[in-house]
């Protein structure tokens, strides 16, 4: 018997994301992946600042909701202090590369054995359609009206890419929700990242090509062929890093 | 059950109509509905519940957990 | 009777977090408080906690709302600039309700400034300092040995109010050698069970801890109103300060942490000149003790408020004693500091021209 149920770490509560948002699939997957592994009991996770924010509504572990960007310390601190129990942080672009940028990288270089989701959408989703540091060159944003510009804005950043020279990383992947398949591919890449914490290999991350129809100003499925077709281009799916 | 034993859920309360599963449906047998949820979204419902196979690829793609299937065909996850 | 041993302030304070139960310390060098995380790098480790150098006080303060938010007893230090960035975290400590302890060894300011003592970051420390209505409980320590005691009561209190709260000293606090009594840690209260603290949800619901309150659309109004209750209980069950010579005191000197100490040599000075001179000098500085000023109000002729900043202070002095007699005001800011000497003469010259004094505060 197979079956395709909600999982039992995701709440029955319905979310607040636009129609053919990322979050929901990717909040799925999440909750998916912890009931695999067993570790909901002992998983406490970190709500960003972004669309993200209430994500304690949806999800059924433990959590707290951090400032901006800051997620990465919060969950140093709280594994730190329990070092035996799973946490993750779960960002969006603005959170975990620009107001955040620090505190990723640190995190990252320490080694802290924590897992990151994060969610890049090339834009900034709650606020309203603002440049993301992901947003890519020529892409219309509420900030940058003739397209982001290499020459005052600078171009996207590729997170994946940046950590992957750190000593303290363990593995990083870079997958999409935008088809079938690539729903899969991030299944088991979160699976494989929480599964490095268990083994207390050190940070580990997953970055999710993500839709944004709302902000994006593009029907569902026109955003999932943005993803396919535009941010793929830019943002090459695959690992990054395992070791 | 249909005659594929598959029993597919769409739960027309929590669809907000982003039609992934209309798009990734592979026999084409999801359609939004004419009518409007409690929300104002149009929802996913399922043309013929017999030419379903069950293969969950809309479960994997829709957003908001709008769809539950239960089916007796082994299919990976 | 404990140990005695001579430490540096910022040595005693930290010894102070270890023996009170500080299990994990989160900090970013910054002079004039470095010997704190120093200390702490290999005496936390050593009781079995966690020390970490942050990336900046701005991480260090979001570590310590982590550590927090898991219910340990944790703790961060710094020195005024870095006090400016941990604001936006102390902010959403005191909002989501979590103890831990704050220390400020002030310096001046405002901008870099330099790394002489300071009284400059008052009304950021007692007023607030980030954004929001909230309160810390904030203690200013004079003496090496008070630090210590302090440092171990503010844990106490921060769990007792599930409230951060900041020690406010300065760089002389932190730099002088003192001889000090290394007095085991006993709690002052029986402490509440940390029911708030994210452990994973094992045998239990699992628990949020947030600061974002959007629903219902008045449920911020009332989470506020629930503080600032929390916040008058504090005021009405926690004063501390120390009185000096005030019973017959005609010229009542009021100052804290280092300046007091100075000011209270000065009023010995003064008395052996025949001068009724006082002092009141705060302890807890956020709740201000506003009952000792009032009362002082009703017997002395004027009160000099002697502060090393350019006037912060004073304005607590001048609501506690109700502007019931006149305030002077001796201070500077950018790192300056009061002799007893000096203080001694503006007392005597207080003494001789009362009318002349009284009109300077205009």
């Amino acid at each position: 018997m197979a079956t395709f149920t909600r999982p039992r770490t995701l709440k029955e509560t319905i979310t607040h994301y636009c129609p053919g948002c990322g979050h929901g699939i990717v909040h799925r997957l999440l909750a998916e992946v912890i009931d695999e592994l067993g570790i909901r009991e002992k998983t406490i996770g970190t709500a960003p600042v972004g669309c993200a924010v209430m994500m304690y509504d949806y999800i059924d572990c433990d959590m707290i909701e951090c400032a901006h960007g800051r997620a990465p310390a919060a969950a140093t601190g709280l594994k730190r202090v329990h070092p035996d129990k799973i946490v993750f942080t779960y960002q969006g672009d603005g959170d975990l590369a620009a107001i955040g940028t620090a505190e990723t990288i640190h995190t990252a270089n320490r080694g802290e054995n924590i897992t990151v989701i994060f969610i890049n959408n090339v834009i900034y989703g709650m606020t309203g359609g603002q440049m993301a540091p992901t947003t890519m060159l020529g892409q219309r944003t509420t900030t940058t009206p003739e397209g982001r510009g290499m020459h005052g804005e600078g171009g996207p950043i590729h997170v994946c890419e940046l950590l992957r020279s750190l000593e303290g990383v363990c593995y990083l992947e870079r997958t999409a929700v935008s088809s079938p398949s690539d729903v899969l591919a991030t299944r088991r890449a979160i699976r494989k990242a929480f599964e490095c914490q268990i083994a207390g290999k050190g940070f580990s991350l997953v970055e999710v090509l993500s839709m944004c129809p709302t902000d994006w100003k593009l029907s569902p499925d026109k955003a999932v062929k943005f993803v396919n077709h535009e941010m793929k281009t830019v943002f090459p799916v695959g690992v990054y890093k395992d070791k | 059950m249909s005659k594929n034993n598959v029993d597919i859920h769409f739960d027309a309360h929590r669809c907000k109509g982003c039609g992934l599963c209309v798009i990734f449906c592979p026999c084409g047998n999801i359609r939004m509905s004419d009518a409007l949820n409690e929300q104002g979204h149009p929802y996913a419902e399922l043309i013929d519940a017999d030419r379903c196979t069950g293969c969950g690829l809309c479960f994997r793609m829709c957003p908001d957990t709008a769809i539950e299937i239960r089916s007796n065909k082994t299919a990976k996850r | 009777m404990g140990q005695k041993v001579l430490l540096k302030g910022n040595e005693a304070m930290a010894e102070a977090a270890v023996q009170a139960g500080c299990r994990f310390f989160a900090g970013y060098p910054i002079t004039p408080q470095n010997e704190v995380p120093e200390y702490l790098s290999w005496r936390l480790p050593q009781a079995g906690g966690v020390f970490v150098q942050a990336e900046s006080e701005v991480a260090a303060i979001n570590m310590v709302f982590g550590a927090a938010a898991g219910g340990a007893r944790c703790m961060t230090s710094s020195s005024s600039p870095g006090i400016s960035l941990k604001q936006e975290g102390i902010s959403y400590i005191a909002a989501a309700e979590l103890p831990c302890v704050i220390a400020n060894m002030q310096r001046g300011g405002p901008g870099l400034g330099n790394i002489r003592a300071s009284q400059g970051d008052y009304f950021q420390a007692v007023k607030g300092g980030g954004h929001g209505d909230y309160r810390l409980i904030v203690l200013g320590p004079a003496y090496v040995q008070e630090l210590y005691d302090l440092t171990m009561h503010a844990f106490d209190w921060a769990d007792l109010y599930r409230n951060p709260v900041m020690i406010l000293g300065d760089g002389i606090l932190g730099q002088i050698a003192e001889p000090l009594d290394i007095r085991p840690y006993r709690p002052i209260a029986e402490l509440p069970a940390k029911d708030f603290a994210l452990t994973g949800c094992a045998g239990r619901a699992s628990r949020v801890v947030k600061t974002l309150i959007l629903q219902p659309a008045d449920g911020l109004v009332h989470h506020n109103e629930y503080l600032q209750q929390k916040y008058r209980r504090i005021e009405e069950e926690l004063s501390l300060y120390e009185e000096y010579e005030t019973e017959d005191a005609e010229i009542l000197i009021a100052a804290y942490g280092m300046s007091g100490r100075i000011a209270k040599g000065a009023v010995r000075r003064a008395r052996q000149k025949g001068i009724k001179a006082g002092l009141i000098r705060p302890i807890t500085l956020w709740p201000f003790p506003k009952e000792p000023f009032r009362r002082a109000a009703e017997r002395v002729s004027r009160i000099l408020v002697v502060e090393m900043s350019s006037g912060q202070f004073v304005e607590d002095v001048q609501l506690a004693s109700e502007c019931r007699v006149p305030v002077e005001f001796f201070g500077k800011g950018g790192g300056w500091y009061p002799l007893d000497t000096e203080i001694l003469e503006i007392v005597e010259s207080m003494q001789a021209n009362p009318s002349v004094w009284a009109t300077r505060k205009d």
